[in-house]
């Protein structure tokens, strides 16, 4: 189709789509990312919603955007800044001017800079026109006016025919990185199967934009990224929620429970809620509670009934979940609580990211109250996480939370399929009729207990808040039993550390600087730690997927280097839990909560200042 | 219902070895011996009962019970019922709950549950008081009483459980006094074989805080002229010659003597648990002394699709139109790229 003789090859490129929240950027990103993963491309993406459904059109605060950082390399994180923007309206621009890359390519549609949405953005000049954008390769491209003409003898109507404007620039975008539109045809046909007319008129829009590019000379050249060298497999693109929702799935099946959800909706975990929804042809059953309490409290009572349970929420969400989780502790129930972290406090920043829940999920609980927490760090193993928080619930008989975030649950990234017939086996801890069952009986490995599930012959028996004795589970105010139940319930969860993995290095064992990153920070820290050790730095990177217990070598690492660094996005939590837990070493930390994730750049300067 | 019972139960087999700690005299003593004596006259396994509760001298109920049973958290009884119905449908759940914890604390949870129509039993044990943590007004205390929260007398206004339930949609609704046993069994078994939401208000004596807060209806020189049995298809009648009965006057109710007036039996409102429509059962559900006798029995048992049966209907549905029936083909649907 193309007849371009200049095409450049590119290792990698940041590529973001920003406009007004109807003017479809998050399918127009998800468009080129899907594309550029077919194409065999590594990449991450990023959306950034605004808070509200539909803010004021034209305005800054109604600004949606989505982030892809495709490359023929490993891509670890969205980027920091953009190579090229596309701005719908002034306001994308004015919202993204501090996230492009100094010299970077713009492109306006030009139709939506009157003077209106000019002020509406809150600029005083046109900024295209006042020198701001000077130094950039600015694309200055009639988007809505070329999507008009286009359309003018289609029989839709007008707001059928502006709305197909992302489709213009989405295929310029196409045409700058050597894309085919095939996968985008195949998907506007199967979305819109029942109105042909749509489909016929996206994909007309979609040329025209292609055209376009490849027609007008503000496009000096071209560009490609060449298919990254990945391990070999069967890939797709998977989202972190989804990847979370699909790690649950999967762990039911190999543990030969059903899975249940009580969940109620909270941005930005719904989407596990809706994606799970989807799946009753796998015997999953969601159920949408009242409220963030009957949502957990639905979850102890499937897992007593011997589903494999779980809830899904947010900060504010978790808080409220309280005291139940620690009815599911004390009655030692299997049961996930998956917390996909946003700015908090109170209701914070409900669409962006952040690590502020740590200290509410390993204490956030009345009374000696110890559980499992652990986190996902990429979207991808979000997947895993989910499985592995399933297997330790399951096999441990222990509430479980599993940490996730924004950042991570709204990211994508390809991910290599799995089948869950190579996936570690799941034995849930379950007493079996004819036995002489004691409810609070413990093998000495693990210290759990085993559970009888109702419908069981024989195995009647009681649960409740109250202390149990630590034999019969009967209620017991036994001074000495309530001390001995605090420490076996403690024990029971430190026990978990010799049944994980131990604790990896990326780097040397032995050096300068050690960072210490968990959860979803995971990629920019990696990529700010490889591309320095690339200039031979003295700095390795340990990322904590376990926070309780920690892994049992976690010591042993920390004592082979000079600085440990704790980078996380809160005002230091893990560091602090790991002064608690870790007293002999000296920490020193990296904190941001902007709502935002890392930067590579402002890590690797920071990094600079702590190597000797 | 699963499949018959292979022995005969009795009572002997749904008591516990737990020390039974209520008060002295407390009517919660024949609430549970009602209900061993009652599950036994089921065709149903005794594994396969479950009791829940939530906090409060009610919600110790299920540590008596030799069935399976989770004495939960305060107010949260109806959403863990919920869980476990869900996940297994085969299971008979009963929730044991009272006016503080169902009204007050669990306000949401008791209304939501019967709004969905989920198959469990609700047995609401209405003392008007909170005794578990000795004395306090509860949402169900009569306007002016006076209690250790508020010893000036009490300035808001009850709920009536069975009004609140019937708002909220119930399918089933049941009253009776601790004060007889046998009324106890006979709504209990109806509750079991309802298929939905089924609540049982019963009028239970805390002897300690609030003594005789139902001697106007339950005390026995005055519990036939205070009472009225409801019974699905027959005049409304009672009294200690059964000679007084119900009658709709225009939109209100009206108490009449037979044989006064020209009043025969045949001139008496007809119960009609079946009837769809609330109206009838909201004025029923609200008669209380002095003016009116207070019903007891069934107040209502209408059909409707129960929320367990819809979601297992769905899901059966689901599975015979499936596109992927393992893990494996959901996670290889779609686009999907070979690196090679």
């Amino acid at each position: 189709m193309s007849t371009k003789n200049a095409t450049i090859e590119l290792d990698k490129v940041v590529i973001k789509f920003a406009g007004d929240s109807g003017d479809g950027m998050q399918l127009t990103g998800t468009q080129f990312t899907d594309t550029s993963a077919l194409l065999g491309n590594d990449l991450a993406t990023f959306p950034d919603f605004p808070a509200e459904i539909r803010a004021p059109q034209g305005t800054v605060a109604g600004v949606s955007g989505f982030q892809v950082h495709i490359g023929n390399t490993e891509i670890n994180t969205p980027g920091d800044v953009a190579d090229v923007l596309i701005a719908m309206n002034p306001a994308a621009l004015k919202a993204n001017k501090n996230w492009i890359k100094d010299g970077g390519t713009i492109i306006v549609n030009i139709d939506s800079f009157g003077k209106r949405d000019i002020e509406k953005a809150g600029y005083e000049n046109n900024p295209l026109e006042d020198g701001s954008f000077e130094g950039y390769n600015l694309i200055q491209a009639p988007i809505t006016s070329l999507t008009r003409e286009v359309l003018k003898d289609s029989g839709l109507d007008g707001k059928s025919i502006v709305r197909s404007k992302n489709m213009f620039a989405l295929g310029i975008v196409y045409w700058m990185f050597s894309r085919p539109m095939e996968q985008t045809e195949n998907f506007l046909k199967k979305k819109f199967a029942k109105k042909p007319e749509i489909v016929e008129a996206n994909i007309k829009v979609l040329h025209a934009g292609y055209n376009f590019a490849e027609t007008i000379e503000a496009l000096p050249s071209s560009y490609t990224i060449l298919k990254a060298d990945i391990e070999k497999g069967t890939y797709r693109n998977i989202m972190g929620n989804q990847a979370t929702a699909w790690g649950f799935i999967a762990a039911a099946e190999k543990a030969g429970k059903e899975l249940f959800l009580g969940s109620y909706p909270i941005t930005p975990a719904s989407d596990i809620l809706h994606e799970l929804a989807k799946h009753k042809n796998l015997g999953v059953k969601t159920f949408q509670a009242e409220d963030e309490i009957a949502a957990i409290c639905s979850a102890i009572g499937a897992s007593f009934a011997g589903a494999l349970a779980i809830t899904t929420t947010s900060g504010p969400g978790l808080a409220l979940k309280g005291e139940a989780l620690g009815l599911a502790m004390i009655t030692e129930l299997p049961l996930i609580v998956v917390n996909v972290q946003r700015g908090g406090p109170s209701t914070g920043l409900p669409t962006k990211t952040e690590q502020s829940d740590l200290f509410q999920a390993l204490y956030g609980r009345n009374g000696e109250s110890p559980i499992v927490v652990i986190a996902a760090s990429t979207p991808g193993n979000c997947f895993d996480w989910a499985y592995e928080a399933s297997r330790i619930a399951l096999e441990h008989n222990t509430p479980v939370v599993l940490l996730s975030d924004g950042y991570l649950g709204n990211g994508a990234e390809p991910w290599k399929i799995k089948s869950v017939k190579d996936m570690q086996d799941i034995t849930p801890l379950i007493a079996k009729e004819g036995e002489d069952y004691q409810p609070y009986a413990r093998s000495d490995e693990k210290l759990a207990r085993k559970h009888a599930i109702p419908g069981t012959v024989g195995l009647e028996h009681r649960l409740g808040g109250l202390e149990k004795d630590n034999l019969t589970g009967d209620v017991s105010y036994d001074p000495e039993n309530h001390e001995t139940m605090c420490r076996i319930r403690a024990e029971k969860v430190e026990k978990i550390a010799g049944f994980i993995p131990k604790q990896k290095v990326f780097g040397e064992k032995k050096g300068d600087v050690l960072v210490v990153g968990w959860g979803g920070t995971y990629g920019h820290l990696y990529s700010s730690v490889k591309e320095l050790r690339l200039y031979g730095k003295d700095i390795s990177l340990t990322h904590f997927n376990y926070i309780n217990p920690l892994p049992e070598n976690t010591a042993d690492i920390f004592k082979n280097f000079k600085t440990i660094v704790v980078c996380e996005i809160n005002k230091g939590q893990f560091v602090n839990y790991l002064r608690m837990k870790l007293p002999e070493f000296k920490y020193v930390q990296f904190n941001r909560v902007q709502g935002l994730p890392f930067k590579t750049t402002e890590l690797k300067e920071h990094f600079n200042t702590l190597l000797s | 219902m699963s499949e018959a019972a292979t022995q005969q139960l009795t009572k002997k087999d749904f008591t516990s070895d737990q020390e039974v700690r209520w008060c002295p005299g407390c009517g919660d003593y024949a609430i549970l011996r009602s209900m061993q004596k009652a599950l036994p006259q089921l065709d149903e396994k005794k594994e396969n009962y479950v009791f829940i509760a939530g906090i409060g001298c009610s919600s110790r109920f299920p540590y008596y019970m030799d069935t399976f049973g989770f004495h939960t958290i305060h107010g949260r009884a109806p959403a863990i019922a919920t869980g476990v119905k869900l996940a297994n449908p085969d299971l008979q759940v009963w929730q044991i709950t009272g006016d503080g914890d169902a009204l007050a604390i669990g306000g949401n949870h008791f209304i939501h549950a019967i709004r969905r129509n989920i198959d469990i039993n609700i047995l609401l044990f209405n003392n008007e008081i909170y005794g578990l943590t000795k004395g306090q007004f509860s949402p169900t205390s009569q306007t002016g009483i006076k209690t250790k929260s508020n010893p000036h007398g009490i300035t808001d206004s009850p709920f009536i459980p069975t009004q609140l339930a019937l708002g909220a949609g119930a399918t089933f609704i049941a009253r009776i006094p601790d004060t007889n046993p046998k009324g106890m069994q006979i709504v209990f078994l109806d509750a079991e074989k309802h298929r939905g939401t089924s609540l049982v208000e019963i009028l239970q004596n805390c002897v300690i805080f609030n003594d005789k807060t139902f001697g106007d209806v339950t005390g026995k020189d005055v519990k036939h002229d205070m009472q009225l049995y409801l019974e699905h298809g027959k005049p409304m009648i009672y009294g200690k010659e059964s000679d007084k009965g119900i009658i709709l006057n225009g939109l209100k109710l009206e108490t009449v003597t037979i044989g006064e007036n020209g009043i025969t039996e045949d001139d008496l409102l007809i119960h009609d648990a079946h009837e769809p429509d609330i109206c009838l059962h909201m004025m029923i559900a609200n008669m209380n002394v002095p003016e009116f006798p207070v019903a007891m029995g069934v107040i209502r048992a209408v059909k409707k699709l129960t929320f367990d049966e819809g979601m297992k209907a769905q899901l059966e549905e689901n599975i015979q139109t499936a596109k992927f029936r393992s893990s494996d083909e959901l996670f290889n649907s779609g686009d999907t790229w070979e690196v090679k």
